[in-house]
């Protein structure tokens, strides 16, 4: 190799340090402009976290001032790294209100961190932050998992995420965040609503990190300790991450409701509902009217039916760690009441119940036209399915959002609170004489789905709900649609068969001129 | 019965560390232990003809708040540690006197010897003890479980780091330290709400928390004048002039009364970084109120 050559193979090198560390390099005061443009909103101008959107977010937005940073790949008490904060600002956290910024350049990024990082003199001093030493994963597979569940009993993640991992644990109900604002421990079974990311590795951090601000602790000192090894960290992290889907599940518009022949299942278990197929919804805060509900707790159900040609049941399922009205909970809903901004709303006295809400048009609608999603409105009224823990179930019609008519109808149904979830179980017959929607197979009728979480402080329109979606009753399959297959198979054969011979007869008849 | 041994052997270590270090700050616990000085600076030479000892009582007048009782239910070993029912710790008032106040020099310190030892906070019985320590800048806090259960021990300080740790078993231990003086810092137990306890750091070995009978002592105190401040979580902080002579003992009391209940308790505040229009200034905000309760 030449002198030459070798002096321009260091240039390169040289050109392509300085590219990285120009690409890297930050600029403060171009990332105030980006902060106030897009950051301020929410984290303040001042960095405090009570920006103006503040009061109704919960938990709330991050005060940059202590640098108190939850997602890290560093030990529980030291500052992020600026890759940390640039992920987040990639990612958003997920289940909570900060969302991904794909719109800004990574330079823009660079620039904000850097004017993110001003607001607190911690940065700056001593030496950068780095992460920690993760190790390697073992990997998975059923042993891992049993050892995963193992560690899970020994580390009592189930103090606070509960036996299943749906965030329901004893403690619970009194978990608060570094400023005393009440914070919910995570439903481990929706991995998609994990601030730091759902793959392994990002539990696998979490866990050895602990989110600084949250009662959620590092375990790294139990594991230098002996008390689970670092294998045994892996293998808790993969067990988390089989606790649901990784990815939130795919929301399809139908419910197909299948047609069994004979009784439907008695209950609400799982061993009556294997077969049915189960479809998930998401629900959301009601934001429209005021008072509105920019933290509700529940996210989604889980919706399975069944009908016999007479009689219909829906089995819904939705996580919610309390089973309200339940005293434990005072505290937390006095909290909650106290955090959240009603929106001028008094708060509401007493306990009130869990409850749940599947909504139907009065009507089959004749073309696309549905009701207002919210409750109907007077000119196109909504017919529902009601249910709460005290008030058991029901039926309403409603015309508009806060507006309820009870109707005698013929719904019944049963509920259970176990672990976290409830399975609730509603039955109706398809046709119906007195008010209210008669099903008929075959034709997509509209649903929509709301709830609400007592313990949470949530009554009326502080609820979560979903849009329209369908609803399908199944029609038998009839016997012409068992035997027009075969016939046409028969057919078919028969005519090959026919065409053959008349074929070979042909031929032989052609050889023999 | 083999694990039960071994707890009760880590907590007598534990113990045997709190008492051989000096700057643990007083025990005012069920067991009734004595009020300790401040640090006993063994890598600093003191001259004894150049120093005095502060010896005060916190008194308290008036009617304490009845104690509310904890349910620890779902913690079988902690609740039958107490068998006649767990009270929460906030006023500790006996006989006019009040347990758990921190004293400490603020004004008139100069050159203070730097912190030797460790200061140990221990979980037993699903309570910290101590449930009011002190301890200097930079010391190491070697935090020990004696209980063989779940605690994570937050400790949210503003103007030093705050960390969140588990220890899910007896006898694991973590160190941390303070960089700054800060008084006081919460610590909470998130997995029982009713453990709380205060960390005041401060630059200097003169400082000491207040027994059951309300008295402390802080020795080894260069002759000087000085202020002293004292601080209790329900009512506040009160100051007090005094005058430390060479090998004399100075006398000191703060007197709290239950009218005070409800005053502005101060833990640290944060500094703020306000992006001015003038650039950036600091100061501190009251961005905090909420923070240990």
């Amino acid at each position: 190799m030449s002198r030459s050559s070798s002096r321009g193979a260091s240039l390169a090198v040289l050109a392509t340090v300085a590219l990285a560390a120009g690409l890297g390099a930050q600029d403060a005061e171009a990332g105030r402009a980006i902060y106030e443009r897009w950051c301020a909103e929410c984290h303040g101008t001042d960095g405090t976290g009570d920006g103006p959107a503040a009061a109704s977010m919960l938990p709330r937005p991050r005060d940059f001032t202590q640098a108190r940073y939850q997602v890290r790949t560093t030990g529980s008490g030291q500052l992020p790294t600026d890759e940390d904060m640039l992920r987040v600002l990639q990612n958003g956290l997920h289940g909570t209100t900060m969302p991904a910024w794909p719109n800004l350049s990574q330079q823009d990024r660079h620039n904000a961190i850097a004017y993110l990082k001003s607001f607190s003199r911690f940065f700056g001093q001593g030496p950068a932050p780095e992460p920690l030493d993760f190790g390697s994963d073992p990997g998975g597979g059923d042993e891992a998992l049993e050892a995963g569940r193992q560690a899970f009993v020994t580390l009592e993640c189930e103090r606070c995420h509960g036996p299943a991992g749906r965030g329901d644990g004893t403690s619970t109900p009194t978990l608060e965040d570094w400023r005393g604002f009440p914070i919910r421990a995570a439903d481990l079974t929706q991995a998609w609503n994990l601030n730091g990311g759902s793959s392994v590795e990002d539990i696998h951090t979490r866990i050895l990190t602990g989110l600084d601000g949250t009662p959620m602790p590092a375990a790294i000192d139990a594991m230098n300790s002996g008390v689970v090894s670092p294998d045994e960290v892996w293998q808790l992290a993969h067990y988390v991450a089989s606790l649901g889907p990784r990815e939130a599940p795919r929301v399809r518009d139908v419910v197909r409701v299948g047609r069994v022949e004979g009784d439907l299942p008695p209950d609400g278990s799982e061993a009556a509902w294997a077969a049915a197929e189960a479809f998930y919804f998401p629900l959301a805060g009601q934001v429209i009217e005021a008072p509105r509900n920019f933290s509700p707790t529940v996210g989604g159900v889980w919706v399975q039916g069944l009908h016999n040609g007479s009689e219909l049941a829906l089995r819904l399922q939705w996580d919610d760690p309390s089973r309200s009205p339940d005293p434990d909970w005072d505290e937390w809903q006095e909290k909650i009441l106290s955090t959240l901004d009603l929106d001028g709303a008094a708060p509401p006295e007493g306990r009130p119940p869990d409850a749940f809400r599947v909504q139907f048009p009065f009507d089959i609608p004749e073309g696309s036209e549905r009701p207002y999603f919210l409750m109907g409105s007077s000119r196109r009224p909504v017919y529902l399915w009601t249910w709460d823990s005290e008030g058991g179930i029901g039926e309403a019609r409603a015309r508009g959002l806060g507006s309820l008519e009870t109707l005698s109808g013929d719904v019944t149904g049963e509920a259970t609170w176990a672990d976290g979830r409830w399975t609730l179980v509603l039955r109706r017959s398809i046709a119906t004489d007195g008010d209210g929607l008669s099903f008929v197979e075959g034709t997509a009728i509209p649903v929509a789905f709301s709830a609400w979480d007592g313990s949470s402080g949530e009554v009326g329109k502080r609820g979560s709900v979903s849009t329209w979606y369908y609803v399908l009753l199944e029609q038998p399959a009839s016997s012409a649609v068992v035997v027009a297959p075969i016939l046409a198979i028969l057919l078919t054969a028969g005519f090959g068969v026919v065409l053959v011979r008349r074929a070979q007869s042909r031929e032989s008849a052609g050889t023999s001129e | 019965m083999r694990s039960d041994l071994w707890k009760g052997s880590t907590f007598l270590l534990a113990a045997v560390v709190i008492a051989g270090c000096g700057g643990g700050g007083g025990e005012a616990g069920d067991t009734g232990g004595e009020a300790t000085g401040g640090g006993e600076p063994a890598a600093t030479q003191i001259d004894p003809t150049t120093v005095g000892t502060i010896s005060g009582v916190v008194n308290f007048t008036g009617t304490p708040p009845a104690l509310t009782s904890i349910d620890m239910s779902e913690e079988p070993p902690c609740a039958s540690a107490y068998p006649d029912g767990a009270m929460s710790q906030e006023v500790l008032a006996r006989n006019g006197h009040l347990a758990n106040v921190f004293v400490r020099l603020t004004a008139g310190v100069s050159g203070a010897p730097a912190p030797s030892g460790n200061v140990t906070l221990d979980q037993h019985n699903c309570r910290y003890h101590p449930h009011v320590l002190g301890i200097q800048a930079n010391q190491p806090l070697v935090i020990t479980n004696s209980d063989n259960l779940l605690h994570n021990i937050n400790v949210s300080p503003t103007d030093n780091r705050g960390f969140n740790i588990s220890q899910p078993r007896a006898g694991i231990e973590s160190t941390q330290r303070f960089l700054v003086p800060e008084v006081m810092i919460p610590v909470r137990c998130d997995v029982h709400g009713w453990m709380h306890a205060y960390i005041g750091v401060v630059d200097n070995p003169y400082f000491a928390v207040s027994g059951p009978d309300g008295a402390f002592t802080i020795p080894n105190v260069p002759a000087g004048d000085y202020t002293m401040e004292a601080w209790h979580e329900e009512y506040g902080t009160l100051t007090a002039q005094v005058t430390v002579t060479a090998q004399g003992t100075a006398n000191v009391s703060f007197d709290y009364s239950s009218d005070m209940a409800g005053a502005d308790v101060p833990l640290g505040e944060p500094l703020v970084i306000r992006h001015g229009a003038n650039g950036i200034e600091v100061e501190r905000g009251a961005g905090n109120a909420a923070a240990g309760r």
